[in-house]
């Protein structure tokens, strides 16, 4: 089993603000991420893909196939675009790093039709990031792969 | 959906790899320069991974600001600008190795109580670095 990984940016702006809760609690919980003006980061995108190399090609699958899936997917969604207001799949959520990470997922999940998805990995900043593995039990999913 | 949130500390701190089952001779075949009497330092990068279901009404598995109360209290704030040989209890017994680093690193956060503890990885310099699951399994003690 190979674990193939292709990486690529994107920056967006958010906001994290529940309407259920009162404008004190919005503050406490969320503190500076609650700015009604919202901020942005400069998000990093690591995915990584799982499967045996085609003895004919000698790859998982193209690289090029995969980075046109995530073009379309993910950068054409949510580059340069306020994720609250503009990205429809993350409606009614918070769009934390956890809820983008799984957004992804979904999005990706259904396009990669050589080898499987082993894992979404998002940076909202250097010193912080989610691995998503799917609808999964427990972290047995992420065992036997890199970390 | 599975998800692990991780997170990324540093800390500064000294020590000396010496240990006392082993002759001097030994220690400096076996530690080399790290066996040096007078100690040497990094700067420690440590990554606290998370894991449990995300709440719908933050969107969050954890609240950082509790994590990083959380490690800051365990972790950094007791390790930063120390000595671990002398300052750190578990170090007067147990080679500051960064394997064994990595270990009470993840013993101090394994009480977190807003999520699960999945991996503690530190990195001693950013050419090493060792990872530890609390499995105790495997040749090492």
């Amino acid at each position: 089993m190979i674990y193939l990984t292709r990486k690529i940016e994107f920056s967006a702006s958010h906001l994290y603000h529940n309407p259920s809760f009162s404008a004190e609690e919005n503050r406490r919980v969320f503190g500076k991420c609650n700015n009604p003006h919202g901020h942005g980061h400069n998000y990093v995108l690591e995915v990584t893909v799982a499967g045996d190399p085609d003895p004919a090609t000698g790859m998982v699958l193209d690289l090029k196939e995969l980075k046109e899936i995530l073009q379309r997917e993910v950068t054409d969604r949510m580059d340069h675009r306020f994720l609250n207001y503009e990205v429809p799949e993350l409606k009614g959520q918070i769009p934390t790093c956890e809820n983008i990470a799984a957004v992804i997922w979904r999005l990706l999940q259904p396009k990669i039709t050589r080898g499987n998805l082993h894992r979404v990995r998002l940076y909202e900043t250097p010193d912080l990031f989610v691995d998503c593995y799917g609808e999964t039990n427990g972290a047995g999913a992420s065992r036997g792969g890199p970390q | 959906m599975n998800l692990h949130l991780t997170r990324r500390y540093c800390f500064a701190a000294s020590h000396r790899l010496h240990s006392a089952q082993l002759g001097d001779e030994e220690n400096q075949r076996v530690y080399g320069k790290c066996n040096n009497p007078y100690g040497h330092g990094h700067n420690y990068v440590v990554e606290v991974a998370v894991s449990g279901p995300v709440d719908p009404g933050t969107g969050m598995i954890a609240n950082l600001a509790d994590l990083d109360a959380f490690v800051d209290r365990q972790v950094i704030e007791p390790f930063d600008h120390t000595y671990l040989n002398e300052e750190i209890s578990a170090f007067r017994e147990r080679v500051p190795t960064t394997e064994n680093i990595c270990i009470e690193i993840f013993n101090r956060l394994r009480e977190f109580p807003r999520a699960k503890l999945e991996r503690v990885r530190v990195e001693e310099t950013s050419l090493n670095s060792f990872e530890y699951t609390g499995e105790t399994s495997g040749s090492r003690p």
